[in-house]
């Protein structure tokens, strides 16, 4: 057997929505993925990220919609029937087999004979580098162990589609980098298709070819991780993707580049859009804590005086919190060490101030 | 003895004694002292001096005795299975909530708030001769005589099923909506259908639970009293070991006896225990190691 030739899927399609009762936790959720993608479904909790995943693997029916692979409808198909792969965030081994068990029963139940059995599971032992323990019990390993050994029990079975449900969620923060980049591994020597689901952006962004952001069961932005990451379309992904300062404000102009100024209580800011405003509109100035310049010329323009408050230490560089002079608060981040108190001049570059819409309620913020 | 840092025996432990001291004297008062008084009892008969096993050797010598042995089995292993069986069943398809749950579990659960005697009451009226089932299958000419139903082997089995029922019931939909779902979810991903899963992954994992059901049950069944009297024939068919006892203590006033087939009794349970628990070794000799971590 070589797994390299493992059929893959060429295309997967769906349109979905999932109410529980009264509550809509998918909202016509569609996506359609070709060829061997990494793709991320990225959303807070409650998002309906997981109920997506779920769906698509038969676990949770559907209250409307479509799931197609390669041409043929599935959504009527029980999860044993759709050759997929799942891992789970809890890695869902079972307590009771050895290793050894656990990876070799969905062979068993496909009836492959024993010989063939024992050379895939020590085949998938090498890949996930867990050769050797295929006599222990999934309770006398590290759970980083048990989850290369929930992904080998997936992957030895050739899945058309693998899925996975928060996998790194219960690893330390140390062992979750670690399966991060194990994960990439397999998946590109593989030439998986993987439907991966995470509320972590790190993750998201490391990992997928594409990252589909979700909010409320409603897809918000799809695109590649560059495009997640320098263009998010709204307030809400731009949260999401580490934007932590916002400034509600109206716009002023907008040049023919689609550059914006615009006036926020206090102070006059420039940058740039992707949407297409009128003067007078209500929009939100955004920027990275990183992309805030820390004791810049104070006569460029969005160059402000500010006083660090809060400072913490975190190695490399510094993260504070500044009050403006103009009465605002800014996350920044710095090499240069600063000191609670001290006065600075923070300037804002304009190529790095996004300015998006104004969100209805619940504004900048609420996402941690 | 558990010590403090300083290698000082810890306060906590006379604190831990005193507080004890209650339950325990409470234990040995009420459990420990009257059961080895039974046995003492049990081998000091009546007609003789001193130490003898005169009584144990008097019921395994009569037959009237002696088949009450046979006659609590046969009641208590087809129910303890049938008991053990449903709940299962049950609880199994429950374990992940059904529609009107609440009201269908106060429905099953119903019958514990009764107590034996008014449950023993209620079969009679609805199961006896001129019970409503009975009037029913005769009204709907389904049936020309009346079942019987009670004051015989059914009636007993009826009113011990719905006795142990609830019980065993709630103890495994407990034990089994315990287990992580997903644990079967990946299963079926794997490619297992469902009863591949009940069968290779749950049941396993469920074997704990439903061994400790079966003791319970077989324990409660064996010991059967009240049931066996009020709708079977104590006299007879039904006349359970317990009945044997509580006839030689009450009827014929000899204590000694009486204890000696409580004895009895109790080392029959015992074994019954040792059967289950071996049994339950054998079916997941390999799930022991593993469990602790889901």
């Amino acid at each position: 057997m070589n797994l390299t030739k493992c059929k893959t899927i060429d295309s997967l399609r769906f349109r979905i929505t999932k109410r529980f009762g009264t509550k809509t936790v998918l909202q016509d959720f569609a996506l359609e993925v070709r060829g061997k993608q990494f793709i991320t479904l990225l959303g807070p909790s409650g998002c309906g990220k997981s109920t997506a995943l779920n769906i698509v693997a038969g676990l949770i029916p559907a209250t409307e919609g479509e799931v197609w692979i390669d041409g043929g409808r599935i959504d009527h198909l029980p999860p044993e029937k759709r050759g997929f792969g799942m891992v789970f965030q809890n890695y869902a081994l079972f307590p009771h087999m050895t290793v050894f068990a656990n990876i070799a029963f969905g062979l068993q139940l496909q009836r492959r004979p024993a010989a063939e059995i024992s050379e895939r599971v020590h085949q998938i032992l090498e890949l996930v580098q867990l050769v050797g323990y295929e006599g222990r019990y999934p309770g006398q390993l590290s759970g980083g162990q048990q989850q290369r050994i929930a992904i080998a029990r997936a992957l030895v079975l050739c899945p058309r589609l693998m899925l996975l449900d928060e996998p790194l969620s219960n690893l330390d923060a140390k062992l979750r980098v670690e399966m991060r980049a194990e994960i990439k591994r397999l998946h590109s020597s593989l030439d998986l298709t993987s439907i991966y689901v995470t509320h972590d952006q790190t993750e998201a962004l490391s990992l997928s070819d594409c990252i589909v952001v979700m909010k409320d069961g409603v897809l918000i932005q799809a695109g590649s991780p560059q495009e997640i990451h320098d263009q998010p379309i709204n307030v809400f992904v731009a949260d999401f993707m580490g934007f932590r300062n916002f400034f509600p404000s109206r716009v002023v102009a907008v040049g023919p580049e689609k550059e914006v100024c615009a006036e926020s209580p206090g102070m006059q800011l420039r940058g740039r859009t992707q949407h297409t405003f009128t003067p007078g509109a209500s929009v939100v100035a955004a920027i990275r804590p990183d992309d805030v310049v820390v004791g810049g010329d104070a006569q460029s323009p969005n160059a402000f005086r500010a006083k660090a408050e809060i400072v913490e230490y975190l190695g490399r560089e510094d993260e504070a919190i500044v009050t403006l002079e103009t009465g605002g608060r800014l996350w920044v981040r710095t090499a240069s060490r600063l000191a609670p108190g001290e006065n600075v001049t923070v300037v804002l570059p304009p190529e790095r101030v996004i300015f998006f819409p104004q969100e209805e309620q619940k504004g900048p913020g609420v996402i941690p | 003895m558990r010590r403090s840092k300083t290698g000082e025996p810890s306060e906590l432990d006379l604190l831990a004694i005193f507080c004890l001291l209650p339950s325990f004297l409470y234990v040995m008062v009420m459990f420990v002292y009257p059961f080895l008084y039974g046995i003492y009892l049990s081998v000091h008969p009546l007609k003789a001096d001193g130490f003898s096993l005169a009584n144990y050797i008097a019921f395994f010598t009569d037959q009237y005795q002696y088949k009450t042995v046979g006659i609590t089995f046969r009641i208590a292993v087809p129910n303890t299975i049938m008991v053990v069986a449903v709940s299962l069943l049950f609880a199994y398809n429950m374990r992940r909530g059904i529609w009107m749950e609440r009201t269908i579990t106060t429905i099953l659960v119903l019958p514990i708030s009764l107590g034996v005697v008014l449950l023993a009451q209620g079969i009679l009226g609805f199961y006896g001769g001129k019970g409503w089932f009975n009037q029913f299958l005769l009204g709907s000419g389904l049936l020309e005589e009346p079942l019987v139903l009670t004051h015989n082997f059914i009636g007993v089995m009826l009113s011990l099923f719905m006795q142990q029922f609830p019980f065993c019931f709630l103890m495994l939909l407990g034990y089994i909506s315990g287990i992580d779902p997903s644990i079967e979810n990946s299963a079926r991903t794997l490619g297992a259908n469902p009863w591949i899963v009940f069968q290779r992954v749950m049941l396993p994992l469920i074997a704990p639970g439903l061994a400790m059901a079966f003791a319970l049950v077989f324990i409660l069944s064996f010991g059967t009293f009240a049931s066996a009297i009020m709708l079977g024939q104590p006299a007879g068919a039904t006349r359970t070991i317990a009945i044997a006892a509580y006839a030689q203590a009450f009827e014929m006033f000899d204590m000694p006896y009486a204890s000696a087939i409580a004895v009895i009794m109790g080392l029959f349970q015992l074994a019954g225990l040792l059967v289950i628990i071996l049994l339950r070794r054998r079916m997941v000799m390999a799930a022991t190691m593993g469990v602790g971590k889901r």
